[in-house]
């Protein structure tokens, strides 16, 4: 059992790590993590219970399913009911319920109908879907950041390339960086430090969180998802901010590289421009999505299918707090409804729906 | 082409006939009761216990076994669970217009073989045929009874403070397996479902003295599902140490790809055993050998179960809600 031996190994080194922050720690620190990865792995570990008294992690709004707005949702439950249509799209998107009345369905509820909703582990697929059904539609939901954008943008590339005219994409993919420039301009915040998604990093290297350190002047520190990597994160930030530094730091050098991912950037540039987009809980962030190009705009499943293009519909609900719990600013037991009218087999915010949102990982694992 | 099932072995004719001749005729150990309507069996004196379970699983063929090892392992390995020997078991096969024969005969080739292994005969069947698109290629049902030889009821009623907690074997390869056939995921090595009879093990417990409080075969669900079961039936908190829980480096490296927890993952041929405190070396030393381990205690009362991370802190163990479904990134 080789797992033992390295969680023994682990558990020595987070034990050190948590000692040495410990000891630098003179003041009550507030820190974010950006991804709900990280925040996942923070709370499934009880890394939070670790830390020094006053100590606050708050949690960031990356889960993209959480941001998606409600109204794409209902888009893809629109687009699910036509009998022409095959959607697809991962996991996690599956569940997350439209806004009500209307929509207040889930994918899989739509699939329980009679609608055919497929999910998949790779954007390739559906271009395989769409070459065994040419007499159907194949409809990609493609969410998620700068991680998963770029096998959209091949997904893209290559139903142009073969001129798949029965492929589309439901776009809603999202910047991560735009999003934490959102958070500090948010006159509520708190945030002293961020730890930053190790994964997008990875990808789109550290010029673009150079420049946020640059303008906004607090520490940032790239992180990785597992428990050592996220304590070494904590501790590089705590440092910065116990010296009174503000620069940005790479406590995930097996990862990222300062340039990144280049094949997968220059990809994403030729499929993609940055727009400003709505996010749920969060609103409209410049810069904060990607809409296709041309002449990728072709594949656009909203203009193919004559969708109202209005992000405007409303929250799923009054008493849900998911936008403050995106924003960082309250914790998902300060809602009301959190554990008693909302749960994850009955969510009432997506946070609540994505392995990745707050919500869920506070049900799961201390409620 | 290749030969397929047609409507019309379902339907009672001489098509019927010629498969349950030509295909079903090595699953009885006697032959002579595909002539009746009814299994009429001699059953030794004491307490009987019966159990069904239905078995529906996609991919039909997976690493380690198919849809016919699962219908005889998981029907006998309930039987075990109340440390009952299984004995006879029934077989009810739906299956769909153009199910290849190729593949039936792969089916009964692993439900003799798992008979085999389970200490089973097959005693009574059934087969239907239902149009093309009406089932998924085939459906097995099997029904099992078996002789109650543990000395005391084992069940959460029997659970004390204080108990022990033990786990059989390495845990959720069979889920991994699935996901990895289903997702079309090549993991190397390749991983094998541990789909396996359960009763040797209660067996060797039984004989070597050990009192088993409580047992349950961790399926769909897996071990956070049983605990909190037992936890919720017993009213008893169940305390139990993530690093000891033992879970093979692929299965863990899959489970962090996929975003799954592996304590959420079915198993096919492990248990979850509670034993009072002075049975838990005994017990250990007959577990150890087949990669089991010690994973916990019961503690005060309370429905819920506590987990304590290799780090020291501490957090709920809760069941899977909804489908298990890969997340995005």
């Amino acid at each position: 059992m080789v797992k033992r031996g390295q969680q023994a190994v682990t558990a020595a080194a987070v034990a050190e790590l948590t000692a040495d922050l410990a000891r630098i720690t003179t003041r009550p620190w507030t820190l974010m993590e950006v991804c709900g990865g990280q925040t996942h792995a923070i709370v499934r570990w009880g890394l939070d219970q670790l830390l020094p008294p006053g100590m606050r992690l708050l949690h960031g709004p990356g889960c993209p399913v959480c941001v998606t707005p409600a109204a794409t949702i209902d888009a893809a439950l629109q687009l699910a009911r036509r009998s022409e249509v095959i959607l697809c799209s991962y996991g996690d998107m599956l569940r997350v319920p439209g806004s009500t009345p209307a929509g207040g369905d889930d994918l899989l509820g739509v699939r329980a109908a009679g609608g055919d909703v497929r999910l998949l582990t790779s954007p390739l697929q559906a271009l395989e879907l769409a070459r065994c059904q040419p007499q159907r539609q194949v409809v990609f939901f493609a969410v998620g950041f700068e991680t998963t954008a770029p096998a959209t943008a091949l997904l893209a590339r290559q139903a142009l390339a073969l001129g798949l005219s029965n492929l589309s994409l439901l776009q809603a993919h999202v910047r991560v960086v735009p999003a934490m420039e959102a958070i500090l301009s948010d006159s509520e915040h708190q945030v002293q430090g961020f730890l930053a998604a190790g994964h997008v990093a990875a990808v789109m290297g550290m010029a673009e969180l150079q420049q946020l350190v640059d303008r906004r002047r607090l520490p940032v520190v790239v992180s990785g998802f597992e428990p050592l990597d996220l304590m070494r994160g904590l501790l590089a930030c705590v440092r910065q901010l116990e010296a009174g530094e503000a620069r940005l730091s790479n406590a995930y050098p097996a990862a990222v590289r300062s340039d990144g991912n280049r094949a997968a950037q220059d990809l994403l540039a030729a499929v993609f421009e940055p727009v400003d987009q709505p996010w749920r809980g969060l609103g409209l962030i410049a810069g904060g999505g990607l809409a296709l190009r041309p002449p990728y705009d072709r594949l656009d499943a909203r203009q193919r299918f004559d969708l109202d293009a209005s992000d405007a519909a409303p929250e799923a609900s009054e008493v849900c707090i998911a936008g403050a719990v995106l924003r960082g600013v309250a914790r998902p037991s300060d809602c009301p409804a959190f554990g008693s009218s909302c749960s994850p087999d009955h969510p009432l915010g997506a946070p609540m729906v994505s392995s990745e949102g707050a919500c869920a990982a506070y049900h799961r694992y201390r409620r | 082409m290749s030969e397929c099932i047609r409507l019309a072995h379902g339907g009672g004719g001489t098509l019927m006939q010629q498969l349950i001749d030509r295909e079903f005729r090595c699953l009885y150990a006697d032959p002579e009761q595909l002539l009746h309507d009814a299994a009429c069996l001699e059953l030794p004196h004491g307490r009987l216990a019966f159990s069904t379970d239905s078995y529906v699983v996609q991919p039909l063929e997976f690493a380690g076994g198919d849809i016919g090892t699962l219908a005889v392992c998981g029907t006998a390995n309930d039987l075990a669970m109340v440390g009952a020997r299984p004995l006879h078991l029934s077989l009810g096969l739906i299956l769909e217009e153009g199910l290849e024969l190729a593949l039936l005969r792969r089916i009964i080739g692993s439900l003799i073989a798992s008979a085999r292994a389970c200490g089973v005969t097959i005693v009574t069947g059934d087969t239907k045929v239902v149009e093309r698109g009406k089932g998924d290629r085939i459906f097995i049902n099997t029904s099992g009874i078996g002789l109650q030889e543990a000395p005391e009821p084992i069940g959460p009623a029997a659970i004390t403070a204080g108990d022990q907690l033990l786990v059989s074997g390495d845990l959720g390869r069979h889920g991994v397996a699935i996901l990895a056939a289903r997702h079309g995921l090549d993991l190397q090595p390749p991983l094998a479902s541990d789909c396996a009879p359960l009763w040797p093990l209660v067996q060797q417990l039984l004989a070597a003295g050990v009192r088993l409080h409580a047992l349950r075969d961790l399926t769909r669900g897996g071990l956070a599902s049983a605990l909190q079961e037992l936890s919720t039936a017993a009213n008893l908190e169940l305390v139990v140490e993530e690093s000891a829980i033992p879970v093979q480096a692929t299965v863990a490296r899959c489970c962090e790809l996929l975003g799954f927890d592996p304590l959420h993952l079915a198993n096919e041929g492990r248990c979850l055993l509670v034993v009072p405190e002075v049975a838990r070396a005994a017990a250990l030393a007959l577990l150890q050998p087949l990669g089991g381990a010690w994973i916990g205690a019961v503690g005060q009362p309370g429905r819920r179960v506590l987990l304590r991370t290799a780090f020291g802190s501490e957090r709920l163990l809760v069941p899977l809600s909804g489908e298990l479904l890969p997340r995005i990134c």
